[in-house]
């Protein structure tokens, strides 16, 4: 079995945090595991993307061939459409709702929504609203998780669930329960 | 033992646990996280292993000699761009040989994802006659450290091992090993390291004489291997290896593979591999280093695929995709991306500096629409998109200064000079001593944040000497203005730029404020203690 997950976004919206997170599942639970990230200039307030092979035989390459996506978990759902050549024709797509807009040019907002639309399984939630209403604005990337979970597979949701604890545990009980409650949201 | 680790983190690692005496380095991606690594390192740290960031990487591949002549091991990091500012030391370093085993790591950067160039590393071992080594995967890259450090005190040569961005920034779990204890102090006795021609020319042949060696070590190495079956022979290098086993895997393809990432060429095994087969396909990342040398071994007669005939392409880095359709593995239907997603490039943080700067420069350049901004190397490039589009160049590091000086010398004026704090001590400073020495026209920001911001935030080598440098240098003190760059302060800057502009001889500004991101990195330190 595998799992091969496109995380993307805009450089500042932790979607390194979420491949930390998936990392650390997946390593407990002994698969196989390649992540292809992206540092350097592009980190500055532009696209940013990283490729999650999750596999329990050995992966050969660290990117995903195009059309080999099982899923794109996307922090912003103009970034989610970027990497459309890479889904699986049947694939899945779990994104924020909420547009940054940071360029001059951003879509018409009514257009990126139809486009959305066409998409055969699409999750668009307003995760900021969501991880703001748990009362920790800066966690709608581990909101984003716990709505991508059930689509994850190959890790069930409560291995994720440990591993977002183990994560985020160096930073105080705290932080964890703001985190938690994150990611619990997807059931509420 | 089992961690996750990138690319980067698995060489610091593998040079740690090979008992590794220091790393040098100047920052530059996708090579910084390996010295980071080690920085971060408790064991490190105890131990006194060497790991503050150099000025340059010349002095960085300088002092790592060093400590080779003294007996310890020691790694340089660097970005393929680097191996050009420290190729003097580093060729030389071949002629000298080393003692303690000295490991050159470069990082390529196909694709150019934060680069200027596609230059391939290899091409500089193969000039300067060093092995070189090249993983194809996390867990080499780790082994290969230590294996590299053994290969370069058997031969008394450094060896370059050669990552690529892909690599170098993608994770994955390795199998790690005990810590060894560092070489004890051994200084060098040997004569070959004062290179007078009369000692060069006897080392020179020592190192033909060593290039048999390096050959049988490359035929007999556990990292160059032939696998597979079938008609078609593929020579696949580096992380390359991994794309064509994607492909055979998941094509049924069949393939005869020959596997390398130990340099020189083994070229026996090239040649069985031709004999077995009617062509032959190179796979490699960067440019066709392998797949000249493959034609020139097995002459004009034999077919060779590769970047050079467009089995694959000319430039850019390998993809799954590219070389699964090299292998004749097709593509089914893929979606598309809508034609409404638009580009969002990188651009200046929100209360950045740099962007004060930009706004006063813009200002008083509109009055001077034949002058020229010279750019550098660092976040300021950014100056060159939208909104700004305020700088003309961006070439190599330190060239702001000395392309204005020579602008300026063919009579373009204002000629202006952009260059970060950085950038300035790492190759800026020996340009405005020219400048000085001729008081030449130009006015040079200097545009300091603290730190080496386009890489993460390393210490920056002349943080609060910057001053003193220009004025060493031989800048009068009176043209050597500091501004704090916040909005509120453009209309300084703007008159400062005026007034430097009307100046008829060398003139410095100096933006002082610390990069945001570092700036929040430190508040939230202070806060935690």
């Amino acid at each position: 079995m595998k799992k091969d997950i496109i995380l993307c976004g805009v450089g500042g919206q932790g979607i390194l945090s979420i491949a930390t997170v998936i990392g650390e599942a997946a390593t407990a639970a002994g698969l196989y595991l390649k992540q292809a990230e992206v540092h350097g200039m592009s980190q500055r307030g532009g696209d940013v993307q990283s490729h999650l092979r999750l596999s329990t035989e050995p992966i050969f390459s660290d990117l995903i061939p195009l059309g080999g996506a099982d899923l794109i978990l996307s922090m912003e759902p103009m970034e989610a459409l970027r990497y459309l050549p890479w889904l699986r024709p049947d694939g899945t797509v779990v994104t924020a709702s909420k547009p940054l807009v940071n360029i001059p040019d951003y879509p018409d907002e009514a257009a990126l929504r139809a486009e959305l639309a066409k998409l055969p399984q699409l999750v668009c939630e307003d995760i900021d609203a969501m991880a703001a209403s748990a009362g920790n604005p800066r966690g709608a990337n581990i909101a984003l998780l716990g709505l991508a979970a059930p689509y994850i597979g190959i890790l069930d949701k409560n291995a994720l669930r440990e591993a977002v604890k183990r994560v985020f545990a160096p930073k105080g009980e705290a932080i964890v329960d703001l985190n938690l409650k994150c990611y619990d949201l997807e059931s509420a | 033992m089992r961690k996750l680790l990138l690319g980067d983190e698995a060489v610091a690692l593998g040079a740690l646990d090979a008992g590794l005496s220091g790393v040098y380095a100047y920052p530059g991606t996708p090579s910084t996280e390996v010295t980071e690594f080690i920085q971060a390192d408790a064991g490190a740290r105890a131990a006194g292993v060497h790991s503050r960031w150099c000025t340059n990487e010349k002095t960085a591949m300088e002092a790592a000699l060093g400590m080779s002549y003294a007996g310890k091991r020691a790694l340089v990091c660097m970005k393929h761009v680097g191996m050009n500012v420290c190729a003097d030391a580093f060729v030389n370093s071949a002629v000298t040989g080393v003692k303690g085993g000295l490991l050159v790591l470069a990082a390529d950067d196909p694709s150019m994802h934060s680069s200027q160039n596609e230059q391939d590393s290899r091409f500089y071992a193969g000039f300067a006659m060093v092995p070189l080594l090249e993983p194809s995967s996390q867990q080499e890259a780790y082994d290969m450290t230590a294996y590299g450090f053994e290969l370069s005190e058997r031969l008394g040569l450094p060896v370059v091992l050669r990552m690529v961005t892909r690599l170098a920034h993608s994770r994955a779990s390795v199998t790690v090993g005990e810590r060894c204890a560092a070489n004890p102090l051994s200084p060098s006795a040997d004569r070959g390291w004062v290179l007078l021609p009369g000692i060069a020319r006897r080392q020179y042949l020592k190192l033909i004489e060593k290039q048999k060696t390096m050959q049988e070590s490359s035929a007999a190495s556990p990292y160059n291997g032939l696998s597979g079956e079938g008609e078609l022979g593929v020579i696949a290098c580096g992380i390359a290896y991994n794309y064509v086993r994607e492909a055979l895997a998941s094509s049924g393809r069949k393939a005869q593979v020959l596997k390398i990432s130990q340099y020189p060429l083994p070229e026996a095994q090239i040649a069985s591999l031709a004999a077995a087969c009617p062509e032959i396909l190179v796979v490699e990342d960067g440019q066709p280093v392998v797949e000249q040398g493959v034609k020139a071994l097995l002459g004009a007669g034999y077919p060779v695929h590769g970047r050079l005939d467009g089995r694959l392409p000319r430039t850019g880095e390998l993809t799954p995709d590219n070389v699964a359709a090299a292998l004749g593995v097709e593509t089914g239907t893929l979606l598309s991306t809508p034609a409404l997603v638009a580009g969002r490039p990188p651009q200046f943080c929100q209360g950045c500096g740099h962007r004060d700067v930009y706004a006063a420069l813009g200002r008083v350049m509109a009055d001077f629409p034949d002058g020229r901004v010279f750019g550098d190397i660092g976040c300021y490039t950014l100056g060159a998109l939208p909104p700004y589009k305020a700088i003309a160049s961006c070439v190599d590091m330190g060239a702001s200064i000395t392309m204005a000086k020579g602008a300026s010398d063919a009579g373009l004026f204002p000629a202006v000079a952009v260059i970060g704090d950085s950038t300035f001590t790492h190759s800026g400073m020996t340009g405005l001593l020219d400048a000085a020495n001729e008081n030449t026209p130009i006015t040079v920001i200097i545009s300091d944040n603290l730190t080496t911001a386009m890489t993460g935030g390393q210490d920056s080598a002349g943080t609060s000497k910057y001053e003193g440098i220009c004025v060493a240098l031989g800048v009068d003190p009176a043209h050597v203005r500091t501004v704090v760059p916040l909005p509120a302060n453009i209309p300084e800057i703007e008159r400062l730029l005026r007034e430097e502009i009307a100046y008829k001889g060398l003139s410095v500004i100096i933006p002082r404020r610390e990069c945001i991101q570092t700036a929040r990195r430190h508040a939230k330190r202070r806060e935690a203690v």
